[in-house]
């Protein structure tokens, strides 16, 4: 697809994205401010998976240790400052994340995917089994934080609308800060690590450090996501660290095709839809969703991304395969 | 700590760390033989201990339950391999995290849809169901022990196999080099299909075997899982000695942690697998 054309369609995705609040309903508005985080996540989680080669399956650590930190630090401190409280739940995830990673970067292949699920269960029992945030019941926030800078109130988190724009500003701020790394020297030799890190080593690169740096990036920008869920919803719960919700951010990622940005952002919005979907029309929508990860893993290699090109394969040659 | 208090609490470790000896062994073996990463391998205890509770209930039983358990589990260990897993072998990692992620949904719905989504207990056979008297106020259970002779009677049945028999040489075999072993004409398919339905087998026994203990309840599978993970990662992957020796390590720290530290219980077996990480990243046993 020549470059044009993809912007075109992708400038028509994000008009269409901003018209949802014109349909009044507020079931939709949220949903698709939560798809919106959620495709901040699956981004984050696809500059590991598909741009580094790190196949992480503890993600959700960071996106619940951010909203933990949104709901604690309001907790304590009562309302707060936006952007005192943003910054400050980013660094935090991205602090997990560099010292988990210093942990399980030592680790490669099925150790790191074995290793990093083991430490977001660790976190998620600091949740789950200590006081600290609430116990299994998880907690409620008090009020969205404050976005006022000196008196100037340049937007109002409570308002639905307000919400869910900064949600859609936040997933194009990631969007085009992600373009941006991964166009850098330093994308670039994440991409090397991936393809082969045994080169980039002896091109003199020291990978762990690079892999350490991404590592806690994609923590970080998990972390974004884990914050936009706290002050949408109003509430956490140690589920969010939950090795089902990683695997599931996971899947997003696989959904749309691993190692492209675009591609996790449709995975993400898939995703959400098919559960919602799959959750109205049957209460045994596990069934349904798990019958399908199933199918697309047996049958449809590539995720979401690849579907082009396999038509246009089976136009051009007859067998897809 | 008394006497008879640690003498417990080492029993209750030792039989803890010998059941997920059980699970964990299968879990090593799939993905050192098959190189296949199997989240659903904790569905298959939830499927063993749900096993043990219908057909208990069905006969009147615990022994029988298991007798015909085993038999079904092998079936369904097979019959899986056939159907989804021989699919995986050329795939990545990732992939089969995947699939089996989406294994494990399907698992709990259809286990939800069948039986429900109450705790179930299961009864414990008469002739165990009694306690060796330790003190005036301590005693231990009887079924415990047998949980713990059963699952060392079974560690060294595998021992036996796989260091003695000519299967056990094919699976040594394909640990190493699965390719030459398909060159010396062995069949490879067949092989998998029966060390994936013992795997299976074996962490359905390990469900069967721990449901008069923990109960029958939903999500008893993700739980095992993990932990068996945590042993597999610190035994080494596709060490059967490993995964013992860290089955034990694993049970004597969560157990001990329990009464010990029992403000960081949930934490200090996956402290232990970072230390352990640091030392040697490739577990302590690298290969069997």
């Amino acid at each position: 697809m020549n470059t044009h054309v993809s912007l075109i369609l992708k400038l028509i995705a994000v008009i269409a994205i901003a018209c949802v609040p014109l349909s009044g309903e507020s079931f939709y508005v949220e949903l698709v401010a939560k798809m919106l985080l959620m495709a901040i996540f699956a981004m984050s989680l696809d500059l590991l998976v598909g741009f580094t080669g790190l196949v992480s399956f503890g993600h959700a650590a960071y996106f619940g240790i951010a909203a933990y930190s949104v709901a604690l630090f309001s907790a304590n401190f009562g309302q707060m400052s936006l952007w005192v409280l943003l910054p400050a739940a980013i660094l935090l995830s991205a602090l997990a994340a560099l010292v988990i990673g210093f942990f399980a970067i030592r680790t490669k292949g099925i150790y790191f995917i074995m290793v990093t699920l083991a430490f977001a269960q660790m976190a998620y029992f600091v949740f789950h089994d200590t006081p600290v945030g609430g116990g299994s019941d998880g907690m409620f926030l008090d009020a969205r934080p404050s976005t006022a800078i000196g008196s100037w109130v340049p937007f109002d988190l409570d308002n639905e609308l307000h919400m869910f724009y900064f949600a859609l500003a936040m997933m194009l701020l990631v969007y085009a800060f992600l373009q941006r790394v991964l166009q850098s020297p330093f994308g670039r030799v994440l991409m090397g690590i991936k393809s082969n890190e045994h080169r980039m080593q002896s091109l003199g690169y020291y990978t762990f450090g690079y892999k350490l740096a991404a590592f806690s990036l994609a923590g970080g920008l998990g972390g974004v996501a884990g914050f936009l869920y706290a002050v949408l919803f109003g509430y956490v719960t140690p589920e969010l660290l939950s090795w089902h919700e990683s695997g599931n951010v996971l899947l997003m990622v696989i959904l749309g095709g691993m190692g492209s940005l675009v591609g996790a952002v449709m995975g993400a919005f898939v995703f959400e839809a098919m559960r919602e979907f799959f959750a109205d029309i049957t209460k045994y929508w596990q069934l349904l969703m798990g019958s399908v990860i199933v199918a697309l893993v047996l049958f449809m290699p590539g995720g979401l991304t690849a579907i082009p090109g396999r038509i246009k394969r089976a136009l051009q040659g007859g067998a897809a395969k | 700590m008394d006497f008879a208090s640690f003498l417990i609490q080492t029993l209750n470790s030792l039989q803890y760390g010998l059941l997920l000896f059980l699970v964990a062994s299968g879990l090593t073996l799939v993905f050192g033989i098959m190189g296949i990463i199997n989240l659903a391998h904790g569905s298959f205890y939830m499927i063993g201990a749900y096993i043990a509770f219908v057909l208990t209930s069905a006969t009147g039983s615990l022994m029988l339950a298991i007798a015909l358990g085993i038999p079904l589990a092998l079936a369904i260990g097979a019959f899986l391999e056939w159907a989804l897993f021989s699919h995986l072998y050329k795939r990545d990692h990732l992939e089969q995290v995947l699939l089996t992620f989406g294994l494990i949904l399907i698992f709990e719905q259809l286990r939800s849809i069948l039986i429900g989504d109450d705790v179930h207990g299961v009864a414990i056979p008469a002739f165990l169901d009694m306690s060796i008297q330790l003190t005036e106020v301590m005693s231990y259970p009887v079924y415990r022990l047998a949980i713990s002779a059963v699952c060392i009677v079974l560690a060294i049945a595998l021992y036996y196999v796989i260091q003695r028999t000519r299967l056990g040489m094919m699976i040594r075999a394909g640990n190493d080099d699965r390719t030459m072993v398909e060159a010396l004409g062995i069949n490879i398919n067949m092989m998998y299909r029966v060390v994936f339905a013992l795997g299976v087998a074996l962490a359905a026994l390990a469900g069967m075997l721990a449901a008069p203990i923990s109960s029958v309840y939903p999500n008893m599978g993700s739980s095992v899982l993990i932990i068996s993970f945590v042993v597999v990662v610190i035994g080494g992957i596709g060490s059967v000695w490993g995964a013992l020796v860290a089955a034990l390590i694993v049970g004597f720290a969560d157990t001990f942690g329990k009464v010990l530290l029992p403000e960081i219980s949930g934490m200090i077996v996956y402290l232990v697998m970072a230390v352990v990480l640091l030392w040697r990243p490739e577990g302590i046993l690298k290969k069997a």
